[in-house]
């Protein structure tokens, strides 16, 4: 684990108050998750009110418009509601199971910005495994919609739990194999390295770099779709085929840990992109790394609302049919094209 | 793997769930996604309304028969209406038959693009719905210009109509007719290439023609299955005749086939609407019929062309001024009837997509 920028300067700082050792550490990360954690939630609060805004104008209406200009603070009051609701539990439900579901699913959500890159040096801790870390930690989420649905003991939610299952598993080796073409040519797992690997140019950006990028970016964008339950794969919450599907049981705030949870994955996967293919926080100087990656990634954000206010819903086995006869073979394909590239040298140097 | 216990089980879906449109229960045996069984259970919505009327005056009937089926209300106004004035000979004005056939068509057109909406919601497509609103609210102000009310219009009258349209209806109603069929072709680009609402409509549903015959199918369903049947044309009612106009057919019956049908027949009905503005002349609005008229004693069984299929009044009179026997017949209740022969043994994403195709309305079915 090699500890850069903010934690290292916050490790400086607190030794100047005379903490030193294991307790330094545990200090600086408790600080770090803290602020992550506040950042984290603010975002999920804004991405909520910024989905509802940009469907209200797809949609011909305006969205929230009540609270505060143009409804800013509309998820805020929604998330005070949600905190003063009534925890419905049904009887029959798993108690154990019923209860840790969305504690899971919210820290699996969490834990994946350990090893993100806000900016140059913003970073908790770069782990020299990073991407593989956040492909691991995001797929707790997939066992914790399970849990939801099983403990739940609902049949709608069990259908759900089932079903994000199965598209999860799926959708990870598309997802895991575009991948690996962009740490084929970062020659690193680590989130730094890689963004490191574009400074410069925007032409280094690995979209424009790696031979076929722009494949990897879009197998990598359903991938993340898939992943982050969005319509058209928004298989798992169907709501007109399954209500609501694995939260149906579920209120108050568990509920909006649920919730959160999957706008945090919005996130979470618009930032692994923006990592991966459009340079991380690079771009001209004179603007803040840390603005040019929310930048890019609130744009690729973007894209995810409007593809999901866009499409249709696919069906259950078109959908894993996708998955593997089309999407795993392509993305395959990708890394052997990639490799034979790399090998030869035929790519745009640094 | 093989030795591992599974099991089918049942699930209700609805009375309240978001894609049954109404209060409708259907009791699914699935094993797991697949729906080895669909029963469907109505009568959530019953509300007598033949027995009420039958202790109405006919002209009381009028209102209560607007909620038989409310999205088209006119036509159900219509069509009793027409009963009536079939069973005593009365003759319409020709300026209440042109005002008849612009609602008829307008209502058409609204319940097309409420199918429209609802089934791409339906199939996961949430934006179109309010598309489909928005342009159906244009002509929900016209009837609430023309009679005061968007929903339950109580305006088709035995003899006539109760009122006549104001002067600012013309033009806006043109505009209306112009900008639905612009629309359309927006709607037709914004989905029929998409290769996702393929994939889930393309194929799904199919229902071939002679099935759709014996269950009693009718109106955009069974042309949807091919078979040319629309009786405007082959049972003529009104003045259908003095209009130019087509009767899209599609040949696979698939839930594809159901959805552009429709969009076609807004299309038509739009020139229907335009043919007519351009054809009134002035004149009175309603024959002169008593509130307690009493036609003769007789009986008819008289039907239309509605959004959802034939719809039909069976009426008894025994020559007081309370019809004796009135049945009315929807078009949706054959439909869902058919639910279970074609939705057995696909997804339920599936089943959801046909129930979706089918524009069920409850209260039709369950009166």
């Amino acid at each position: 684990m090699i500890a850069v920028g903010i934690t290292v300067a916050l490790k400086e700082i607190l030794a100047s108050f005379g903490l030193s050792g294991g307790l330094l550490s545990v200090v600086t990360y408790a600080i770090l998750a803290s602020a992550t954690f506040g950042l984290l939630s603010v975002l999920a609060l804004f991405l909520v009110w910024w989905e509802r805004k940009i469907a209200g104008h797809m949609q011909q209406r305006f969205g929230p418009m009540r609270n505060g200009w143009h409804g800013w603070y509309q998820t805020l009051v929604d998330g005070l509601k949600l905190l003063q609701k009534e925890d419905v539990r049904v009887a029959t439900r798993d108690k154990v199971v019923f209860f840790w579901a969305p504690v899971m699913c919210f820290i699996a959500a969490f834990a994946a910005y350990i090893v993100i890159p806000f900016g140059d040096g913003l970073i908790v801790a770069d782990l020299n495994i990073g991407i593989l870390y956040i492909m691991a930690i995001t797929t707790f989420t997939v066992i914790s919609l399970l849990m939801a649905g099983w403990g739940s003991n609902n049949k709608y939610a069990l259908l759900g739990g089932m079903r994000s299952a199965a598209q999860v598993v799926s959708y990870e080796v598309p997802m895991v194999a575009s991948i690996l073409v962009v740490v084929l040519y970062a020659g690193s797992l680590s989130t730094v390295d890689i963004v490191n690997s574009q400074a410069g140019n925007f032409l280094n950006w690995n979209i424009f770099r790696v031979p076929y990028g722009p494949l990897a970016f879009l197998t990598y964008l359903v991938a993340a779709i898939a992943e982050a339950n969005r319509t058209p794969f928004d298989l798992a919450e169907a709501e007109q085929e399954l209500v609501a599907g694995f939260n149906i049981e579920y209120s108050g705030m568990k509920f909006a840990m649920f919730f959160l949870a999957e706008f945090i994955n919005l996130f979470t996967v618009s930032a692994i992109a923006v990592i991966l293919f459009f340079g991380g926080w690079h771009g001209f100087e004179f603007i803040p790394s840390f603005v040019w990656f929310f930048l890019k990634t609130f744009a690729v954000v973007f894209l995810l609302i409007m593809i999901r206010w866009t499409y249709p819903r696919m069906r259950v086995d078109q959908l894993m049919e996708f998955a593997w006869k089309f999407l795993v073979p392509l993305t395959f394909l990708n890394i052997i094209i990639a490799a034979i590239f790399k090998h030869f040298g035929w790519y745009w140097e640094l | 793997m093989s030795n591992l216990r599974t099991e089918e089980f049942d699930i209700n879906m609805g009375p309240h769930h978001p894609s049954t449109h109404g209060v409708c229960r259907l009791l699914l045996t699935m094993d797991g996604e697949k729906v080895v069984k669909v029963v469907p259970y109505i009568g959530y919505l019953h509300r007598a309304i033949e027995k009420i009327c039958e202790n109405r005056t006919y002209a009381m009937c009028i209102p209560i028969l607007d909620r038989f089926e409310y999205v088209t209300a006119m036509s159900c106004n219509y069509v009793f209406s027409l009963a009536a004035e079939r069973l005593s000979g009365i003759e319409v004005p020709e300026r209440a038959e042109y005002l008849r056939v612009i609602m008829l068509e307008l209502n058409r057109i609204a319940s097309h693009l409420i199918f429209f909406g609802t089934t791409a919601m339906d199939i996961g497509a949430l934006t179109p719905f309010l598309y489909a609103l928005r342009e159906r609210e244009y002509i929900m102000d016209l009837f609430e210009m023309t009679c005061g009310q968007r929903l339950t219009y109580n305006y088709i009258r035995v003899g006539g109509v109760s009122k006549d349209i104001p002067n600012e209806f013309t033009p806006k109603c043109r505009e209306t007719v112009a900008t639905i069929s612009d629309k359309v072709e927006e709607y037709k680009r914004l989905l029929n290439g998409n290769p996702i609402w393929k994939m889930r409509t393309i194929g799904v549903g199919k229902l071939d023609a002679d099935l759709a015959l014996a269950y009693g199918v009718s109106g955009p369903i069974l042309r949807a299955s091919g078979v040319d049947y629309d009786l405007r044309r082959d049972d003529p009612y009104s003045i259908y005749d003095r209009f130019d106009y087509n009767i899209p057919i599609y040949q696979n019956g698939d839930v594809y086939d159901r959805y552009m049908i429709r969009l076609d027949e807004i299309q038509e009905s739009c020139k229907i609407v335009a043919q007519a503005l351009d054809q009134i002349e002035d004149g009175p609005i309603r024959a002169k019929v008593s509130p307690n008229f009493k036609p003769a004693a007789g009986e008819t069984y008289t039907r239309i062309e509605n959004s959802r299929g034939e719809m039909g009044v069976y009426l008894v009179s025994d020559g007081t001024k309370k019809p004796f026997r009135v049945k009315a017949r929807g078009g949706s209740y054959p439909h869902l009837q058919l639910l279970p022969e074609i939705a057995t043994n696909c997804m339920i994403a599936d089943l959801v997509a046909i129930f979706a195709s089918f524009d069920v309305i409850l209260p039709e079915v369950d009166r």
